[in-house]
């Protein structure tokens, strides 16, 4: 089977977030005074095959933990959809 | 006080280096000449690719953009063939050096404890800062004074060295921050750190002491035409 996971992946709340603090502070300059907090982070998309549901989880759970984060600093969560 | 493990291993004999490439250094020939033209000692290159490193004392991990940063820094470079024979010489008790990428690779490893973040600024920073040596009781630092102020150049745009309170903890209880960013007269604080690190951490070691992991460039600060000299102690310590 084909899935197709989305992957969003933010660094952890005790984390201080150098992007975000300037993001932010740049909408306050241009007069944005209603963003209250703005964390920076990356997004992923991921083709894979998988005999079914379980299994994608599994190996996406994997893939996030092994390569696509580090669990130091940063968290990560997902979707996932069966593809035609 | 800590043993200092390259006595035990290299058995009287000079030491000898290797000098990992990943597509994407590009400090490794000025840790290459450094080290065979100016301290004279024994040096070769290693492509990421081998499987298998030379027998050496000492693996340097050069400054550089491996992999293009890419997904992080040192994200990429920590699977590359030749790191799992350098996981296995320092578990070896022998010696490793991360500069800059280097460090940043060493991190990725779980070859050093934490991660780094951009710099505060947001900015890559090339410029020499000041460092205050933390421990001399190390192989890498044992040719410096206690509490010696160098200046060394650094060149990075994510330096900002973070970990949890309790590794922290571990750091300093351990006497594993070698380096801490400083002013000119060893005055710490934030107005000297020029990325944000946390406790103004330029460089740690492991507890056995045999890896170093360091943002500065001691390889651009060991001779005199370069103006800066405060790195060659470094080196020093080690043959």
């Amino acid at each position: 089977m084909s899935y197709k996971a989305q992957v969003h992946v933010s660094l952890k709340k005790s984390v201080l977030d150098p992007q975000g603090k300037t993001v932010l502070h740049a909408l306050g300059t241009l007069g944005f005074k209603e963003a209250r907090d703005i964390r920076v982070g990356k997004y992923f998309e991921v083709a894979l095959e998988a005999a079914d549901e379980k299994k994608a989880e599994e190996s996406l759970r994997k893939i996030c933990e092994r390569v696509l984060i580090n669990p130091v600093i940063e968290e990560y969560s997902f979707t996932l959809t069966k593809s035609a | 006080m800590h043993e200092l493990p390259r006595q035990e291993l290299t058995k009287g004999e000079g030491l000898k280096a290797v000098i990992v490439v990943f597509p994407g250094s590009n400090c490794d020939t000025d840790c290459f000449h450094v080290l065979r033209d100016v301290l004279k000692i024994p040096v070769e290159f290693v492509w990421h690719k081998q499987g298998k490193l030379p027998q050496c004392d000492l693996v340097v991990l050069p400054g550089g953009f491996s992999y293009g940063d890419y997904l992080r820094t040192g994200a990429i470079a920590r699977f590359s063939p030749v790191m799992q024979d350098v996981k296995r010489h320092a578990e070896a008790g022998r010696l490793v050096l991360g500069i800059c990428n280097g460090f940043q690779i060493l991190l990725e490893a779980g070859l050093l404890p934490g991660a780094m973040l951009r710099n505060r600024s947001l900015s890559f920073i090339c410029k020499p800062v000041w460092l205050r040596v933390e421990n001399n009781q190390t192989p890498f630092t044992r040719k410096f004074q206690s509490g010696a102020i160098l200046q060394i150049p650094i060149a990075h745009g994510e330096g900002n060295y973070f970990c949890d309170n309790d590794t922290l903890k571990g750091l300093e209880d351990s006497q594993s921050i070698v380096f801490r960013y400083s002013a000119q007269t060893g005055e710490l604080g934030d107005e000297f750190n020029p990325n944000g690190s946390l406790g103004h951490i330029a460089g740690i070691t492991n507890a056995k002491r045999n890896i170093l992991g360091m943002m500065p460039h001691p390889e651009r600060a060991s001779e005199s035409l370069l103006a800066l000299t405060d790195g060659r102690a470094l080196w020093e310590s080690l043959v």
